[in-house]
């Protein structure tokens, strides 16, 4: 249920730990072979114009979910600039072509029409929902935002100072602060340790021109992916597909982000706030989604803090002594990097325990791996688990996304429980000792936390 | 008010709901199904076991899923003085263990069968749920049977549990500034309700709350007359009404008291409570006014002034074109955000608020007159027959998106039924709005929007001078 890996650090995949999930399916044979025959069937549609989506009709209700992403997102924002990809995703659909701002959000509002943009790390993502009624009139939108930006003084300004805001609100947030810190510590130089949303002064360097540039080099065919969910046959979709996005660019430039290394660690950072509840992150360099052993540690994560509430660290941290309401380890594979997060918040006087219990759950993953039992019952949670992301439109869209974004293949749904099903306990073990390094994980604490010695200085949030 | 505590931490609630208008924001937000039913868009199926338990099936098809949840008509406002936070603390209890299953084992049991749960408490209901395979609903009425009369506490699990729910009162109040003063606003803003005290608990109580007290709870509360099932997603009301008997029709009926709420005094005097600290960057303001709920306002000479507060709270706070957003944010450009919020799905009351925010750098006075007069101009000179015909077509056709959730439909359904509310209600809510006239509205703001039933909440910045 918690998705810690999109909050800690605002990946914008989100649908992504959907794709992941979809990795995970063990059999428990009987019951789910009956729900993967009843799963929902993927159509490729490529459009006259060659604009490729991945369809799942369904028209039991009159509506329509699409998401869509673009390959590149904050993380080539220019630097100095940071904060960029996401000023440009709530601008878009504040005016566009004919419609200033408000006659935009009017029209938005007046047919329902409920259309968003994001910017994650590694890709910039877009949401459309509509009533069949107004299909014709949601896409019209999307292309106007897409292709015809207006970028006015007012929304512009407007927008720009809701960012510098909520920049300035995280800037006492326990939470947003540990977040930030850790990406910095694990990420140095790399753009993944640039807060996406830039910082107060990113955000004042950022022009009408770069937000422009920005349309034009970013928004193109080749680093498109769109899924489709509704209420809506294939060849409508195909009209609907030119209609919108032939009008962007076809080729683009190759993305220019340098491989992360994540280096060093065994850090620990204190900063220092007048609070009762330390607020503590931990991480060390991770796994990419690629990676022949990603099913396996995905496995080996649920176990030690991925979720349920049969995980290691739910259990020494919470179950057993009460320390925290909160605990938690995740898997933040990125498309250059790759990190293992976890964290816990818990009162002042306990962070000390509660991090050597941390420690320890991770040493002890990393030299024995999970028993054949904990392994068993994650491999049927999270095949069982599967086919509870079928539960919404937009869910379902925005893993068909996912799954393009990672090559996972259009069958990917049907083969997924199968390979989480291959994960061998061997493999877990093995996969476990090499993934998981206690003594390099790096740990910051936000609060007055006791138990715990600094080894050096918060570093700059610079952005 | 429908703000509820969860037993599990879930990223969207945990983390979004950080400052006071934050939560308000949230709350508008999560509001939206609530108010989004159409006649038959749920079409539900209801019967009654003759233990007294309420079974409503809502099918849906879209994958072979199910959502099995239980709702108790007992919550946070249902505790003596001296016990607050007893019915959420006991809610975390029902995860340790029955007469025939150890603490944890029913969570182990539901994710071997590749499902997941979670529970929630609010003022007026608890509630626990699962999503699993469709095929697998029995294993869930089993064991939610069995705890609904096996639970067996003992203070080895109950005590570290009583600090688990300490650390997730830290975490969700005491860390946070704008959440303190969200506390202290509700204390004011119910001169004499206990919709006064924290659903958590103040932290002085939650501290006290023993095993005896969380068992005296649950035998006086949990039964099955008490209840409420709520099946949704790819069943049959059939099968669902031949596993309901097996499994709940043989748990006993029992004596359950009479909800006695304590009704509010008239309310004679504004109120402002003000929380300066150096953890606020960005200053807030809210106003609120105590409102009609539902049941209250069905009680009430008009009948509908609930739907007539849902059409005001679109037209001022419902979206980028709504009147607050676009005459503060975007024309004066003195406030960064601005909204409204009102959720009328309550037993007894209900709040109607108004919210903003400076820009950065702007000051708090000038951005609370403009709040003012936006609330002066409402009461001169009301809303337009426009304003109202765009606001009921939003709301009516919002309805649609309702069916796509599966979840969305038994909260709906939890929600309005443990708070006075029927199916019949529910299923005609678009009718509700539609009918809804600017005379009504215009009437309904009159009667909510006035200073002496209002609190005015500042979180600021600590001076620096």
């Amino acid at each position: 249920m918690r998705t810690p890996k999109c909050r800690a650090l605002k990946s914008p995949r989100c649908s992504q730990s959907v794709a992941l999930l979809i990795a995970c399916a063990v059999a428990l044979s009987i019951g789910l072979a009956a729900i993967q025959a009843r799963a929902v069937e993927v159509q490729r549609v490529v459009s006259p114009g060659g604009i490729e989506a991945w369809l799942v009709e369904d028209h039991t209700n009159p509506i329509i979910a699409l998401e869509m992403s673009f390959l590149g997102g904050a993380a080539l924002d220019p630097e100095g600039k940071a904060g960029l990809a996401n000023m440009v995703a709530s601008v878009i659909d504040e005016g566009a072509g004919p419609l200033d701002s408000q006659a935009f959000q009017g029209e938005l509002d007046d047919l329902s029409i409920s259309l968003h943009f994001s910017a994650g790390i590694d890709s910039f993502g877009g949401s459309l929902e509509t009533l069949t009624e107004y299909r014709g009139r949601a896409f019209e939108l999307l292309r106007l935002a897409l292709t015809e930006p207006r970028f006015d003084e007012e929304p512009v300004a407007r927008i720009r100072s809701q960012i510098v805001a909520s920049l300035s609100r995280e800037s006492e947030d326990p939470d947003a602060i540990a977040g930030r810190t850790l990406r910095r510590l694990m990420f140095q130089d790399h753009p993944y340790a640039r807060p996406a949303k830039g910082s107060e002064a990113s955000m004042a360097r950022i022009t009408v021109e770069d937000l422009r540039r920005f349309v034009a080099e970013r928004f193109v065919r080749d680093r498109l992916f769109v899924g489709v969910v509704g209420d809506i046959t294939p060849e409508q979709l195909a009209a609907a597909l030119d209609e919108t996005f032939l009008a962007l660019p076809a080729k683009s430039a190759p993305l220019a982000v340098p491989e992360a290394t994540v280096t060093g660690g065994g850090e620990v950072v204190v900063i220092e706030k007048p609070i009762p509840q330390s607020v503590v992150v931990l991480g060390q360099s991770g796994i990419k989604r690629d990676d022949p052993d990603y099913y396996a540690a995905y496995v080996v994560n649920y176990i030690l803090g991925g979720g349920g509430f049969s995980s290691r660290l739910v259990e020494e941290v919470r179950e057993k002594r009460g320390l925290a309401y909160s605990v938690y380890s995740y898997l933040a594979p990125f498309d250059y990097g790759a990190m293992i997060g976890g964290g816990t918040a818990t009162q002042n006087a306990r962070v000390g325990e509660s991090l050597d219990l941390i420690r320890q759950e991770w040493r002890r993953m990393a030299e024995a791996g999970p028993s054949a039992e904990e392994l068993e019952a994650a491999k049927r949670y999270l095949t069982g688990s599967f086919p509870l992301r079928f539960s919404s439109s937009d869910n379902i869209a925005g893993m068909l996304v996912g799954m393009q974004l990672e090559k996972l293949g259009i069958d990917y749904l049907d083969k997924r429980n199968s390979y989480i099903d291959a994960v061998t306990l061997d493999d877990a073990k093995r996969v476990a000792k090499r993934v998981y390094q206690p003594d390099a994980l790096t740990v910051v604490v936000v609060g007055t936390p006791e138990g715990v010695t600094a080894t050096r200085e918060a570093p700059n949030d610079g952005s | 008010m429908e703000m509820a505590s969860l037993r599990r931490p879930v990223a969207t609630l945990f983390a979004r709901l950080a400052g006071f208008l934050a939560l308000m924001a949230a709350v508008a937000a999560i509001l939206v199904p609530w108010e989004e039913a159409r006649a038959k868009v749920f079409d539900p199926v209801s019967f009654t076991l003759d233990n007294g338990l309420q079974v409503v099936v809502v099918v849906n098809r879209r994958a072979p899923i199910v959502y099995h949840s239980m709702w108790y008509r007992v919550g946070a406002a249902d505790e003596q003085a001296g016990e607050s936070g007893l019915a959420h603390f006991l809610e975390h209890l029902m995860f340790k263990g029955t007469k025939t299953l150890k603490p944890g084992e029913f969570s182990e049991i539901i994710a071997a069968n590749g499902g997941r749960e979670n529970a929630f408490t609010s003022w007026d209901y608890t509630a626990y749920y699962q999503t699993v395979a469709a095929d697998r609903l029995e294993i869930m009425m089993k064991n939610e049977a069995d705890r609904m009369v096996n639970l067996a506490l003992t203070d080895d699990v109950v005590l570290p549990e009583r600090d688990v729910v300490r650390e997730e009162r830290r975490s969700r109040i005491d860390n946070e500034p704008g959440s303190q003063l969200g506390e202290v606003s509700r204390a004011v803003q119910f001169l004499n309700h206990p919709y006064r005290i924290p659903i958590i608990g103040w932290d002085h109580e939650i501290e006290q709350l023993s095993t005896e007290a969380a068992v005296a709870f649950y035998d006086k509360w949990y039964a099955p007359n008490n209840a409420i099932l709520i099946v949704a997603g790819d069943v049959d009301p059939e099968e669902v009404r031949d596993l309901a008997e097996k499994y709940y029709g043989v748990v006993p009926r029992k004596d359950v008291p009479e909800r006695r709420r304590v009704i509010e005094p008239p309310q004679n005097a504004p109120r402002e409570v003000r929380l300066e600290s150096p953890r606020v960057r960005q200053p807030q303001i809210s106003v609120s006014y105590l409102a009609p709920s539902y049941r209250q306002a069905a009680q009430g000479d008009e009948g509908n002034e609930a739907y007539a507060l849902q059409v005001l709270s679109e037209i001022i706070g419902g979206g980028a074109t709504a009147r607050l957003y676009s005459r503060l944010v975007v024309e004066q450009g003195i406030a960064g955000s601005a909204g409204a919020g009102y959720n009328p799905t309550n037993y007894d009351y209900s709040t109607f608020s108004f919210y903003v925010a400076p820009r950065p750098g702007g000051e708090v006075e000038p951005l609370e007159a403009a709040l003012r007069a936006e609330i002066a101009d409402l009461l001169d000179s009301g809303v337009t027959e426009e304003e109202v015909a765009a606001a009921k077509k939003r709301l009516v056709a919002g309805a649609v998106f309702a069916r796509d959730n599966l979840s969305t439909a038994p909260r709906v359904i939890g929600a309005a039924l443990t708070t006075g509310g029927s199916l019949e209600q529910i299923e005609s809510w678009p009718d509700g709005i539609a009918s809804v006239t600017t005379r009504q509205v215009n009437e309904a703001l009159k009667d909510v929007l006035r200073d002496e039933q209002s609190v005015t909440s500042y979180l600021l910045p600590e001076p620096t001078s």
